[in-house]
């Protein structure tokens, strides 16, 4: 922690901003270069998932388990790629392109029915009984014409999410 | 999530999970904040036609006074406005929760509270850094021993009295009392002096009467040493290990401390029946209570727990706040000992701070102890400049309990089977 930022060259902060298409800025960059030495306690070069649920605002967070599952062992440069969805300057199509690999558990491109009724568990746990889930995204699925049975790609949730008010931001807290 | 959050109203208790029945009866002291929750209530009327979901698992409503409510302080996002039927872009969509998530992760109240922010170094420049140097010189070479003497001294004189009295005044025990105390005071002005401590004492001081304590904000032990030098408090402390347990055990003790640890909850119980005792005693010195129950940067303040506030007694709050301009005076538990903390007090220039006793303050009728431990910490905050945040300090050491994800859930499920149901 500290003056840990100091250790960040120029040339380093460009080398992340190019990773991440430019869409952090320098100083937000510093910033979240900070944020990262504070988390990763351990100073590994990454934060572990006990790291990550050590801060209690994230750790209630229904999809806590999924995304540490994306957040593995990322090091800095991954990391900032990891956050580049929700900056203000990431177009709609990276904000649903994040939104689809968290859906995509195993990243083959494709969202299986399954995939969809685990992202629906995480966020209603047991409020709703099982067969209650699956039964209302078989709904939602057929009347917009897919079935069960429909690997969903990217393409899709672009059509379905695309003309939707995403509110996908984050502001990284510059002083 | 303006129209969900009201379900934390209703408080609806899902079926318990194993870990819940399994919790330790301490975390259960904590706030809530009910008055946030009726505000919403309020402004979000439309929430009174909601038909109870169809199939919901959960049923029996109870207030549960004891959690805290930490989603009514959580950055909410909102799952959109009802409106028309459920969709497929409704369930796909879970950017609130994905940037509730990223928000936590960029930034989050909790760890800001345990920061320690080193000061500016002023060092920078060519001109200032021989001025620097001189500067630690001085101070490590000529304050720093003049303050080890100074401290020896003082030990030397407490401890060449206090023994005598404490052995040899064993029958008269109120003339042993006042001289104990005396002495304690004594000892504390030492410490103070060993880092040229600069304290401003604004307000009445504390006098000794039954039925009443004192609160106060913790950002270091020292605080303790800085009120006790001018009252000899009776404090409730966490054991510490090492030269510091052996003061509490031996000389504090003298003083009417309590002692407890933290990971023993059948210790608890036994603190709670003390402090009764302690609190109805006319002649015990007055108690001092730190109820945030861990140190935090002396920026924020974190949840009170209950216990000081449901004694029954008057509570007198204590706010204290440090000026960083020569030493921060946040002691970081886990990246310090006691020693070290106290060795970098004793290096720095000074110990600057301000603090203020407080308006006693009694349990209005019809107020929960919670809302009164929130009305205090909100005197204290705003006479101390502090930010409040809705965390429980112990979650320094263990993770937040699964009902707070349970109850994001449980909006979510809500909002589902109510979107079910409009056509």
């Amino acid at each position: 922690m500290g003056n840990t930022s100091s250790m960040l060259t120029q040339y380093d902060i460009e080398e992340v901003q190019v990773h991440c298409n430019h869409t952090f800025s320098q100083q937000e960059i510093v910033s979240l270069y900070q944020r990262f030495c504070q988390l990763d306690r351990s100073n590994g070069g990454f934060i572990s998932a006990d790291e990550f649920l050590s801060v209690p605002e994230f750790a209630v967070n229904p999809l806590s388990q999924r995304l540490l599952r994306m957040l593995y062992g990322l090091n800095f440069k991954e990391f900032v790629a990891f956050l580049s969805a929700f900056s203000p300057r990431a177009s709609l199509h990276q904000k649903i392109e994040f939104i689809f690999k968290v859906y995509d558990s195993d990243s083959n491109g494709k969202v299986t029915f399954n995939d969809m009724l685990d992202v629906l568990r995480d966020l209603t746990g047991h409020f709703i009984s099982e067969q209650d889930r699956e039964q209302v995204l078989t709904d939602v699925l057929e009347e917009a014409g897919y079935t069960k049975d429909s690997l969903i790609v990217l393409a899709d949730f672009v059509k379905v999410l695309g003309n939707s008010d995403l509110k996908l931001e984050v502001e990284v807290p510059v002083d | 999530m303006k129209l969900f959050s009201l379900s934390s109203k209703k408080r609806i208790k899902p079926p318990k999970p194993e870990s819940e029945s399994k919790r330790q009866p301490h975390q259960q002291i904590s706030l809530s904040n009910d008055v946030v929750d009726s505000d919403k209530a309020k402004t979000t009327t439309t929430t009174t036609t909601m038909t109870s979901p169809r199939k919901l698992k959960s049923s029996s409503s109870e207030l549960d006074l004891d959690r805290p409510n930490i989603e009514d302080y959580l950055p909410s996002g909102s799952f959109h406005e009802p409106r028309g039927k459920l969709r497929l872009r409704d369930l796909l969509d879970i950017s609130p929760t994905l940037t509730e998530a990223a928000g936590a992760i960029v930034d989050d109240s909790f760890t800001r509270c345990f920061k320690s922010n080193p000061p500016e170094p002023w060092n920078w420049n060519i001109y200032l850094f021989p001025l620097w140097c001189c500067g630690v010189v001085f101070r490590y070479f000529i304050l720093f021993p003049v303050r080890v003497l100074v401290l020896t001294i003082g030990w030397i004189i407490f401890l060449s009295s206090f023994i005598p009295v404490h052995l040899l005044l064993k029958g008269h025990d109120k003339l042993r009392k006042k001289l104990e105390r005396c002495l304690v005071e004594l000892i504390c002005s030492f410490f103070v002096a060993s880092w040229t401590g600069v304290v401003k004492y604004h307000g009445p001081r504390p006098s000794m009467r039954p039925k009443q304590v004192f609160v106060a904000n913790h950002t270091s032990m020292i605080d303790f040493i800085i009120l006790e030098q001018m009252t000899a408090f009776a404090v409730i402390m966490q054991k510490h290990p090492g030269w510091v347990g052996l003061l509490q055990s031996t000389i504090l003790e003298s003083v009417g401390c309590i002692w407890f640890n933290r990971s023993e909850s059948k210790d608890r119980e036994i603190v709670a029946k003390k402090l009764r005792d302690h609190v109805l005693g006319t002649d015990n010195n007055p108690l001092l209570i730190f109820p945030e129950g861990t140190c935090v940067n002396n920026h924020y303040t974190v949840m009170f727990k209950k216990g000081a506030f449901e004694l029954g007694c008057t509570v007198c709050p204590v706010a204290i706040k440090y000026n960083k301009i020569f030493v921060d005076a946040f002691w970081n538990s886990r990246k310090q000992s006691f020693t070290t903390h106290l060795l970098q007090l004793m290096t720095s220039w000074a110990v600057v701070c301000d603090v203020w006793y407080l308006e006693p303050q009694t349990l209005k009728p019809g107020e929960t102890p919670i809302e009164f431990a929130e009305r205090v910490r909100d005197i204290i905050s705003i006479r101390a400049g502090l930010k409040k945040v809705p965390w429980d300090g112990y979650l320094k050491y263990s993770r937040p309990s699964p009902k707070h994800r349970e109850r994001k859930q449980q909006c979510f499920a809500e909002y589902v089977l109510q979107r079910l149901e409009e056509k």
